[in-house]
């Protein structure tokens, strides 16, 4: 607490910190907002899709030496594959079945996936390096700053603006809304809905992989990172409003300050911000900042 | 060769059977209504030809092709515009989305495009930018029907479109409508408003417990005001 009134450079890393976290929560984040808003399942398995994409990007760029941009590419496709197999393989079949069923379904996915990484990758913690060129820091006049970290504050707005551009300004954006609102109606005007279900399926779980792919560099790739990332992704989808992607930005955005913040403030309890932060907004305003109170029967 | 062939379906929700052996035709460019109190079977049958409730048994033709079973999109791509009872607009989307997405170029090129559908609709021009979920009941009736000719149909499926409506805006809408038909497009219209239908239809078939009691012409109907009271009156 002393050092965040006492040094400026010091509480202004702490901004950055909280930015570039915020931002890379955000990637991963995104996608489970997204298959929420459209195919209204709530993904568990989210976050092992994310640990697959640290994973894939590990093997890809450490151990095949194929290099960075390579392990995102191909930690966005692996999980493009995964997605396509789990949505036309098992969630097709539950879209009008309970959310209990499909909650169980996801769960399984994250059993069963885990395991399989286990089998694939063991249980050892595993390092990839910084890409070259963003291992060093960056000098920002008042202090440096470590260049990587400086790439996923970046990345993560374009993430957003290309998404949002997507979603509210092309005619397949427009498409995904309805679909979000009516897909019997659209199916009755000639769209063929489950190619819109599985597209954003994909889109979304390859957000999971890229997210994972750019958090291997600081996060490690290991067994039981899917379940911390699913809580964090929860704590700002529910705090910015399921479905919305502003709401989603904003949420990744505070999550990340209250975080840093308070693990400085008072070291150790950054979780116990977040989670109040979570309590406050569900008592207020359960349907998020962003988000829209759901209609009954929906 | 008729345009639509319903032959004698049978529909089902879950295990509440609706329709039992519904059949008509439809020649081009007619206007066929479905008419008979509430919960007599018209809305099934409208969903049964759009594939929304698919037939469990008999058989519908459209333009050759058998779409009994056929995906809704399907059917829809194929020249069958649906315009649903509730109008089902997308509600958070802008009247000009809402047209957008259904777009779909004709055949020939010289099909229904927003300009067109603008002249027939002026009311829509001015309120583009609005979201669907703020329009009055008449905008919502336009902005469906509108909708639905983005989609170039050449089979047209109104469900009440009058329903709800006030009297001079329901004029105005058979007045639309009946433009339609003279476009050449053909249409199935399933109402209760008597007048409606007497002045737009060619054929009228009365529905009655998910069964065609009686067809004829609207002359056919105005000369048996006794099969009126049986069947319409509550």
């Amino acid at each position: 607490m002393d050092m965040l009134l006492s040094s400026p450079t010091f509480a202004f890393i702490q901004v950055l910190n909280s930015i570039s976290l915020g931002m890379n929560l955000f990637i991963i984040a995104a996608g489970l907002s997204l298959i929420f808003g459209v195919l209204r399942v709530i993904n568990f398995a989210h976050g092992v899709f994310y640990m697959f994409g640290a994973y894939i990007m590990y093997t890809v760029a450490q151990d095949l030496e194929l290099g960075f941009v390579t392990g995102v590419i191909a930690a966005a496709a692996g999980l493009a594959v995964i997605a396509i197999v789990v949505e036309r393989g098992l969630f097709q079949w539950l879209y009008d079945k309970e959310h209990l069923m499909q909650l169980l379904l996801t769960f399984a996915i994250v059993l069963i996936m885990g395991d399989l990484a286990k089998i694939i990758w063991g249980t050892d913690q595993l390092s990839v390096s910084y890409p070259d060129g963003l291992s060093g820091a960056v000098d920002l006049g008042v202090t440096f700053y470590p260049a990587y970290r400086m790439m996923l504050a970046v990345i993560g707005p374009v993430i957003f603006i290309g998404l949002f551009l997507l979603i509210e300004r092309t005619r397949w954006g427009r498409l995904t809304r309805a679909a979000t609102q009516d897909m019997e109606m659209l199916a009755a005007l000639g769209v063929n809905v489950p190619v819109i279900y599985v597209t954003i399926f994909l889109i979304g779980s390859a957000l999971a992989g890229v997210g994972g792919a750019l958090a291997a560099p600081i996060n490690s790739p290991t067994p039981g990172m899917d379940a911390t990332i699913i809580v964090e992704c929860f704590v700002i989808v529910i705090i910015g409003g399921l479905g919305s992607l502003w709401g989603t930005f904003v949420g990744a955005l505070i999550y990340g300050f209250v975080f840093n913040f308070g693990s400085v403030i008072v070291p150790n309890w950054q979780d116990v911000f977040a989670f109040l932060l979570l309590m406050v907004v569900l008592l207020i305003r359960p349907w998020g900042l962003f988000g829209k109170p759901e209609r009954e029967g929906h | 060769m008729p345009q639509l062939e319903v032959q004698s379906i049978h529909t089902s929700y879950g295990l509440s059977q609706v329709l039992f052996g519904i059949s008509f035709d439809v020649e081009p460019g007619q206007v066929i209504s479905l008419i008979g109190r509430n919960g007599v079977g018209k809305t099934t049958t409208m969903r049964s030809i759009i594939g929304l409730t698919p037939a469990k048994q008999g058989k519908i033709i459209f333009e050759g092709t058998d779409i009994t079973n056929l995906a809704a999109y399907k059917i829809s791509r194929l020249g069958v515009g649906f315009v649903p009872e509730e109008r089902r607009i997308f509600p958070q989307l802008s009247v000009w989305e809402n047209l957008d997405i259904a777009r779909r170029a004709s055949r020939d090129g010289k099909g229904w495009d927003e300009e067109r559908v603008f002249a027939l609709f002026p009311d829509l021009r001015d309120i583009q930018s609005r979201p669907g979920g703020v329009l009055s009941g008449g905008q919502q009736q336009m902005l469906t029907i509108a909708r639905s000719l983005m989609n170039n149909p050449s089979l047209l499926l109104l469900d009440e479109p009058s329903e709800g409506l006030a009297p001079k805006v329901v004029e105005d809408l058979r007045d639309q409508i009946k433009l339609l038909k003279d476009s050449g497009l053909s249409i199935v219209l399933a109402e209760q408003n008597l007048s409606f239908v007497m002045y737009l239809s060619d054929k009228c078939h009365i529905l009655e417990k998910g069964e065609v009691k009686f067809t004829g012409t609207p002359d056919d109907l105005r000369a048996k005001p006794e099969i009126l009271e049986q069947y319409l009156t509550l």
